[in-house]
């Protein structure tokens, strides 16, 4: 199967890559071809025009631009090719795979030109390449976790690359003192400069596995975080030995050792401080964008390549930069924007900085491709492997050590060993060994082979056998939990219990010391960076509240969709009846259908799942896979028609507004469409058609009174438990007989003429009014033409807004209640109104002291 | 002197060994209460509540109440005090102490129940092992109270849709008539799983007095 990729692959990359690279080899292999083909192009179109060109050729026109799309286009492929394979990439990390990637395209290029034309440059990996991804990782932190564990993380970060610099370099230099490197003219200054850019590990390498091992999140903040800032501090060490280097041994005394570590600590915090202004101003930018709503996701990516370049202008540590610029205004854009916006950032975000990485690792591949680099010194390059692990293992431990006696939940023995084996080096470190002076370093080739050596393999290597790693020592995972209420609840209740415990005890520990910060915060920082709108919807409770209500919302219409299809309604009886038998059965093995399944009964039970029920009407092994695609066909439905009516006749094309679906309204209009077309359909099926001869079987319309009494419904349900199968094939012959002989009254209930006058309809869309089916309905009458829903859509009300009750505060309030209760036909009112008395008795019941067992009432 | 110096020993060994505190937090912790109490024997609900950086909390009621319940004491006794001495202030500072270096699984469990059933105690403020609605409401309310913009009635709907998810979880197959009593220690233990309770549970007892290493002074 990859084998089989790898080959298309091949085969595209050939296509995409040959035609091209006929120009560029012309191009770059010397300029006769160059001239040859620049004069043909002034030939095309020149001053010697005999005739007016109809079309003419021009590639050199078009050819950097279109060399760039290219690659990223083959980029991207090979990372869809990889990623086609799930079993592949389960053992073999992506990064891993997209070097072996670049192997083959560089083995292709180098077959085609005899000679390596792409490479990495520095300018291109750090300019265009690398901003970005550091970005993502900046405004993704998790900042509360990063800023409680920050002083571990800038202890790894500082000491531990300070260290491992500094030990690499003297050890290599020791051993070449002691002969191992054989003949090569390094001295002591370039030894320690090749230990600082070799000494970082790269934030690229480790996102990159990390993401798929899922390690617990304290060692994954300190891994990751020491990545991200020991870039910064690599950079900036870089620099300093490379001032030395440039300076020349006996130049430096001790006033310039002085400046150079001076030189660190302003660089370093420099950068950091430069990137909180601009995420202070992205911030407070975004305070005043609401006019320009289109555009507001733009400042982010603009002021944070500002703050990038702005502190590469000033010398400045341009990656500690924008990883500040992007933890500091996280928080703030995500609340001064609108919902939309914030997604569009997170979502560029994302396309840019994976994108960026799938190029980076390729070119890492590709640049491999090279014979010029290629300097062999076995010495050399195995001793730097060695040592860059042993030293990596030794500063891990050592620095843990002293750390886990102030910490206040010490660093597990099993975490150390990941995070010294997590050291992965990636492509900051060969941008910097690209970056060398040749002039000056005359062995600069043997260093950037070395560290392209080492970048690939611990990123191959120890990238594939670190989740074995993980696997084989337990190391804690995170757990992929869903976020729930009650956790946020309690989160917070925590949090609020420490801080308690903290003053009354009089200590002042971490607890205390964010609550000031926060304090401070929400006081003064907030109020100058925030909307005053979004100041007040900011208590996270209450966003976890909103969020859940927006999917119960969603998953509602879905609902709404899915028990619009005919299946779902005839089989309703099967699903209590399956799940009567079945009962005990999947409470053990599939515990979260079952508390989905439960929410049937829920209509008349007092606490209710939130989440709607699943249709069942295959047999268990069928189960899910019906539901998911039902999850799929209903979502599809909903893409495709629930706004098309309303788009088709307001259609407008703007650059600056997105008039069709505010966000604010959205769920509520797809609430009440859905709630619309719920209606019409039962009604239609009550009036438009009797069904023949289930009526006399089942004495439905007791049935629904007594629902509203709750007990006796589930009696009646329990007494069909055997005949399922019966319930069958009655309901499909009955629907069938329906649709041959009624489908056309049928269709003229759905006008609002003819039907009954629903409030909830709105009157702008009147002038389309007599097409008006409902969309999922057209869609079922496209298909079929048997939309009759049958018995069963007499016996279950359309859902009543009380089956969305945590939605009842938020928004919905009284207004759609009112609108479902004028709507219905005076049975279903009646139904209605009993069931919102019994609620009403219900939540007064809930307003006493506590009653233990179950309230009296006809519950 | 000396004999209520060595007895005043005693009592503090005795103390160690049952909170696991050192001598020094012990030492702290006397001066934090005696300050606290106004160098009483005992300390009541009002000196805690007059702790002014407390005022701010919006659960502070409930952590005041904590330290007066019994069964935070390890006693199997129930039901409340009106005053505390330092031995039961101690005993319920030490469900934050931080864990040992090194803990074995087994110690990490008890750990973890403990902790919880502290949390679990808080909310169930009628000892009847039962979070039941109205206390749960009570707490979200407390804790929402703060930030204005979020109303009473949301509040409820919050606390609510909580027990929701706290009976679905439990009890997926409910019949429609069962009531849902409120949340056992079981189902709280099962709900708060991910919260990893025992390695964030905790707060830093130093072993140096702060209050006499800002004043600079030395303390007799």
């Amino acid at each position: 199967m990859r084998l089989c990729g790898f080959v298309h692959v091949w085969l595209l990359g050939s296509v995409l890559l040959l035609l091209p690279l006929r120009g560029v080899t012309q191009v770059k292999d010397g300029h006769p071809g160059y001239h040859s083909n620049s004069t043909e192009s002034q030939h095309g179109h020149g001053s010697s025009i005999t005739e007016v060109p109809i079309v003419t050729f021009k590639w050199h026109h078009v050819e950097k631009p279109y060399l760039i799309a290219l690659w990223i286009l083959v980029a991207f492929l090979g990372k869809m090719v990889i990623e086609a394979n799930h079993h592949v990439t389960s053992i073999i990390p992506e990064s891993a795979l997209l070097i072996c990637f670049g192997f083959i395209l560089g083995g292709m290029i180098w077959g085609a030109d005899k000679k390596q034309t792409f490479t990495l440059t520095p300018e291109v990996f750090f300019f265009y390449l690398l901003p970005q991804v550091i970005l993502d990782a900046g405004y993704t932190m998790p900042n509360k976790l990063f800023f409680s564990n920050l002083g571990a993380i800038m202890i790894y970060a500082i000491i531990g690359t300070c260290w491992n610099a500094a030990s690499v370099g003297l050890s290599l230099w020791g051993c070449h003192m002691g002969g191992a490197m054989g003949n090569i003219e390094v001295g002591l200054l370039q030894y320690l400069l090749f230990g600082s850019l070799i000494a970082a590990v790269d934030p690229v390498a480790v996102i990159a596995v990390f993401e798929q091992v899922h390690v617990n999140e304290v060692l994954f903040i300190m891994v990751f975080g020491e990545s991200l800032l020991n870039d910064g501090v690599t950079v900036v060490l870089f620099n300093v030995f490379d001032a030395f280097v440039s300076l020349g041994g006996p130049a430096i005394n001790a006033a310039e050792i002085v400046k150079g570590i001076v030189s660190f600590f302003v660089v370093a915090f420099g950068g950091s401080l430069m990137g909180f202004v601009f995420g202070l101003l992205i911030s407070i930018l975004t305070r005043c964008t609401k006019n320009i709503k289109i555009i507001e996701p733009g400042f982010v990516f603009v002021l944070g390549y500002l703050s990038y370049l702005t502190a590469e202008m000033l010398s400045l540590s341009a990656i500690l930069s924008i990883v500040f610029c992007g933890i500091c205004c996280q928080k703030y854009i995500n609340s001064n924007m609108d919902e939309n916006s914030v997604n569009t950032v997170r979502y560029c975000m994302k396309v840019l900085a994976n994108g960026s990485e799938t190029m980076i690792f390729v070119f890492l591949g590709i640049s491999a491709i090279d014979k010029e680099i290629w300097v062999w010194n076995t010495g050399f390059i195995l001793l730097t492997l060695l040592f860059i692990i042993v030293y990596r293992i030794i500063g891990v431990f050592f620095l843990t050590w002293i750390l886990n006696k102030f910490r206040l939940v010490p660093i597990e023995f099993i975490d150390q060993v990941i995070m010294s084996y997590g050291g992965l080096r990636g492509a900051v470190a060969y941008g910097l060994a690209v970056m060398l002076d040749g002039s000056k370093i005359k062995e600069k080739n043997l260093m950037i082979s070395t560290t392209l050596i080492v970048v690939y393999f611990t990123v191959i290597f120890q990238g594939i056998t670190m989740k074995p790693l993980v696997m084989w020592l337990k190391v804690k995972r995170a757990q992929a939990t869903e976020i729930t209420l009650i956790e946020k609840v309690q989160n917070k209740v925590f949090d609020h219990m420490l801080i308690a415990i903290e003053d009354i005890s009089g200590q002042i520990g971490h607890n205390y010391m964010r609550d000031k910060w926060k304090h401070f915060e929400e006081k003064w920082m907030s109020w100058v960076l925030m909307k005053p709108s979004a100041r007040k919807s900011r208590d996270h409770v209450f966003s976890v509240f909103h969020q859940l209500n927006l999917k119960d919302a969603l998953s509602y219409v879905a609902e709404g969709e899915r028990r619009g299809s005919l299946e779902f309604i005839r089989n309703e009886s099967a699903i209590v009846n399956f799940k009567k038998k079945f009962e005990e059965d999947y409470d053990v093995v599939m515990p979260d259908i079952m508390a989905d399944m439960s929410d049937d009964r829920g209509d008349m039970s007092d606490i209710r799942n939130p989440v709607p029920s699943v249709s069942l009407e295959m047999h268990e092994q069928t189960m899910k896979g019906v539901r998911e695609t039902e999850d799929v066909n209903s979502h599809h439905l909903l893409h495709q028609h629930l706004y098309k009516s309303r788009k088709q006749h307001r259609h407008r094309y703007s650059r600056s507004h997105f008039n069709i679906n505010e966000d604010e309204n959205e769920v509520q209009e797809i609430f009440q469409r859905t709630m619309r077309s719920r209606l019409e359909s039962f009604k239609s099926a009550k009036m438009g058609v009797a069904p023949p001869k289930t009526i006399s079987k089942h004495p439905k319309k007791d049935q629904q009174q007594k629902m509203a009494n709750g007990k006796p419904m589930d009696k009646t349900k329990s007494s069909h438990s055997g005949d399922e199968d019966f319930e069958f094939s009655e309901a499909d012959s009955a629907s069938g007989f329906e649709a041959s002989g009624q489908s056309f009254p049928m269709r003229v209930t759905y006008r609002p003429g003819a039907g009954i006058e629903n409030p909830a309809f709105m009157p702008d869309m009147d002038p389309m009014a007599p097409l008006q089916i409902p969309p999922w309905l057209a869609e079922a009458e496209l298909d079929s033409s048997t939309v009759a829903p049958s018995q069963r859509a007499q016996v279950r009300l359309p859902w009543t807004p009380n089956n969305l009750r945590r939605l009842a505060p938020l928004r919905i309030s009284t207004r759609s209640t009112d609108s479902f209760m004028m709507a219905d036909t005076p049975a279903i009112l009646q139904v209605q109104q009993q069931q919102q008395r019994r609620r009403r008795e219900r939540d007064e019941d809930f307003d006493l002291p506590p009653p233990p067992p179950p309230p009296p009432t006809d519950m | 002197m000396g004999a209520s110096q060595t007895r005043s020993e005693s009592v503090y060994q005795e103390l160690m060994d049952k909170t696991g505190f050192s001598l020094e937090q012990i030492k702290n912790l006397k001066k934090r209460f005696l300050h606290l109490s106004g160098n009483e024997e005992t300390i009541s609900r009002e000196n805690l509540d007059a702790i002014p950086a407390l005022a701010n909390n919006p659960i502070r009621k409930q952590i005041i109440e904590a330290f007066f319940d019994k069964r935070n004491q390890r006693s199997s006794e129930v039901g409340h005090l009106e005053e505390i001495g330092f031995e039961q202030f101690v005993m319920v500072m030490s469900h934050f102490r931080p864990p040992a270096l090194r803990t074995s699984v087994e110690e990490r469990e008890v750990m973890r129940k403990e902790k919880l059933q502290f949390l679990f105690n808080m909310h169930d403020t009628d000892n009847d092992g039962v979070i039941t609605l109205v206390e749960y409401r009570k707490v979200v309310e407390e804790l929402l109270s703060k930030s204005g913009a979020i109303g009473h009635e949301a509040a409820r709907a919050i606390a609510d849709a909580a027990m929701l998810e706290v009976a679905s979880t439990n009890v997926p197959d409910m019949a429609p008539d069962d009531f849902y009593e409120g949340i056992t220690f079981e189902h709280f233990e099962q709900i708060l799983k991910g919260l990893e309770m025992e390695s964030r549970m905790h707060i830093r007892f130093l072993d140096v007095d702060t209050s006499t290493m800002r004043c600079g002074k030395s303390t007799s």
